[in-house]
């Protein structure tokens, strides 16, 4: 039986001091997250007991590559919503708490935007005037170098590994064609003329399977660090993605591929050996095509565009719809509702692309950049094409290109006020984030899957939370409204 | 899955309504409209772009992450 599927999302933003003198990307992201932390009631540090990130998921521990480092001594949060904020190889990150659908986690992306929004107004007030720390969701600087934004689903560990590696290559790479946020440019091995490439991340995947993310990227990452019951669960994490600023790219991308999951975990895909024959060339090559016309070869023979892919996935996940429901999305309206989208998105991409301009990142760029160099009678070789495609993923309001775009949205604005501070009431974040509303100064750290009280005796104690969806407000909102210190809370919790 | 007859699905009937609407930008009144805000967009976007796009454009270096 497939998991009710657990989400998160962790981004990097770009980041640029501007007018800062002897200004580093690891102090600006540093003096950014904490005018924003300091402007708090409270802070409560990030707990790294528990972090094995060289864990590999085809059962062995570091395989003398680059295992991810943990950077312990940079700044690193919690916030009372449940998401981690902190710093990472020199980019300020954002984690979004655990949530229980794909549309809950649109909500807590865009409310990550606004703490980095409002971390940019924090950081002018602390800086003189005229300096300013600017922040871009995207993933590439248009010269070579990329940083990431990585989705996290929990899996049922029964899965065998290697078998979820090829069927999620195969959905990685044909996805991009709705999950692109577009680039102007060519970062591939070997000089080209910029070209409009859908994705900003597909030139830097070098691999099929592998445990490193900043060098020789693979398609599917083997980290094994579940932040749960290790016996029971995996948590697969996706570094295949682009970062969207559109709300309907997140949620197809999100809930697209936790329905893939499923269909894994329920043994629906069937006989089916839809598996890309040169996985790593065709991520490439699909990301080149923005007319969508490109072609892969599966190892079956065929050659499919990747439209024609996602339409075969399509067709098992509608079956599986039928026979079994959507409940393990989050909710049977809401995977309904996300069927119809990507049916919609997918009929629209074989349309006419330029259809989806107000839903999709890539085709929304790809029309601005046409337009504007039909105006200007320039290339995409012009540096203001250039500029335009990086202003497109400015965060600042009155600079953000995508802002001018009025896209499509699914969240209404208080919602996405609301996730700033309060966690979702459906994962274990809820106790997470309840915790830090409440009892903050006895909290000496927290992490996914604990949280470590001082509560004045001899020993710190540390409450385990290894069941994602453990700890709702269903299960301990009553107890929170009935506690009134952290030490009867943990009576309550032990008793 | 193998035998199965590869062909593209056709559009379901309310999307393809939809993109009839906007096949013909050109001439339709649809398409007037589009033209018209994407001409405002652009005026907008020569008002904001950066001063200095080439300077901006070299500046933006950042360190790969992950």
């Amino acid at each position: 039986m497939a998991l009710p599927k657990v989400y998160g999302l962790e981004t990097e933003y770009g980041i640029q001091a501007v007018n800062v003198p002897e200004s580093n990307p690891t102090t600006a992201a540093s003096l950014l997250i904490n005018a924003y932390v300091s402007g708090l009631p409270s802070g409560v540090g990030w707990d790294f007991e528990d972090e094995t990130p060289g864990r590999d998921a085809r059962g062995f521990q570091r395989d003398g590559g680059q295992a991810p480092d943990v950077e312990r001594h940079l700044v690193n949060t919690v916030l009372t919503n449940g998401a981690r904020f902190y710093v990472d190889h020199a980019h300020p990150e954002y984690s979004t708490p655990e949530c229980s659908s794909p549309r809950q986690l649109v909500v807590h992306d865009r409310a990550g935007e606004v703490v980095l929004q409002r971390a940019m107004v924090a950081a002018r007030r602390v800086l003189p005037p005229g300096q300013e720390i600017v922040v871009y969701k995207n993933n590439s600087d248009g010269k070579g170098n990329s940083y990431g934004c990585h989705e996290n689903y929990l899996v049922e560990r029964a899965v065998p590994f290697p078998l979820l590696a090829r069927v999620l290559c195969t959905h990685l790479v044909t996805r991009q064609i709705y999950t692109g946020a577009g680039k102007v440019g060519c970062e591939e091995e070997g000089a080209h003329a910029p070209r409009f490439e859908i994705s900003q991340r597909a030139d830097f995947f070098e691999e099929e399977v592998g445990l490193e993310t900043t060098l020789k990227r693979p398609i599917v990452n083997t980290r094994d660090e579940p932040h749960a019951d290790p016996q029971r669960y995996r948590r697969v994490h996706v570094i295949a993605g682009d970062a969207n600023l559109a709300e309907v790219a997140t949620f197809l991308k999100a809930g697209v591929t936790a329905l893939v999951l499923a269909l894994l975990e329920d043994d629906a895909l069937g006989p089916h050996e839809m598996y890309l024959a040169e996985p790593v060339r065709a991520v490439h090559e699909l990301s080149h095509d923005p007319t969508l016309r490109t072609t892969v070869e599966l190892v079956d023979g065929r050659r499919l565009s990747a439209l024609e892919v996602q339409w075969e996935l399509f067709d098992l996940a509608h079956k599986y719809a039928e026979e079994r429901g959507l409940g393990v999305l989050g909710s049977e309206e809401e995977g309904r509702a996300l069927l119809e989208r990507w049916e919609h998105v997918l009929a629209g991409l074989e349309a006419d692309p330029a259809t989806l301009r107000r839903e999709l990142d890539w085709v929304a760029k790809h029309e601005l950049v046409d337009a504007y160099c039909a105006r200007h009678g320039c290339g995409l070789d012009d540096p203001r094409v250039a500029a335009l495609d990086l202003q497109y993923h400015d965060l600042r309001p009155e600079r953000s290109l995508f802002a001018r775009l009025k896209m499509e949205t699914l969240i209404e604005p208080g919602e996405i006020e609301a996730a700033v501070s309060d966690p979702p009431a459906t994962t274990r974040a809820y106790f997470r984030g309840q915790c830090l509303k409440r009892f903050a100064p006895a909290i000496v750290a927290a992490n996914w899957d604990s949280i470590v009280f001082d509560v004045g005796r001899d020993a710190l104690q540390r409450v385990p939370m290894m069941e994602p969806l453990r700890g709702t407000a269903a299960h301990v909102g009553t107890l929170f409204d009935e506690v009134h210190n952290p030490a009867e809370l943990l009576e309550r919790l032990s008793g | 899955m193998a035998e199965r007859e590869l062909k593209r699905r056709p559009a379901p009937p309310r999307e393809a309504q939809e993109i009839e609407a906007q096949d013909a930008p050109a001439t339709s009144e649809r398409g007037e409209k589009l033209k018209a805000e994407l001409d405002e967009l652009l005026d907008e976007i020569d008002e904001v772009l950066e001063d200095n796009a080439e300077e901006f454009v070299r500046s933006y270096v950042q360190k790969g992450g992950e």
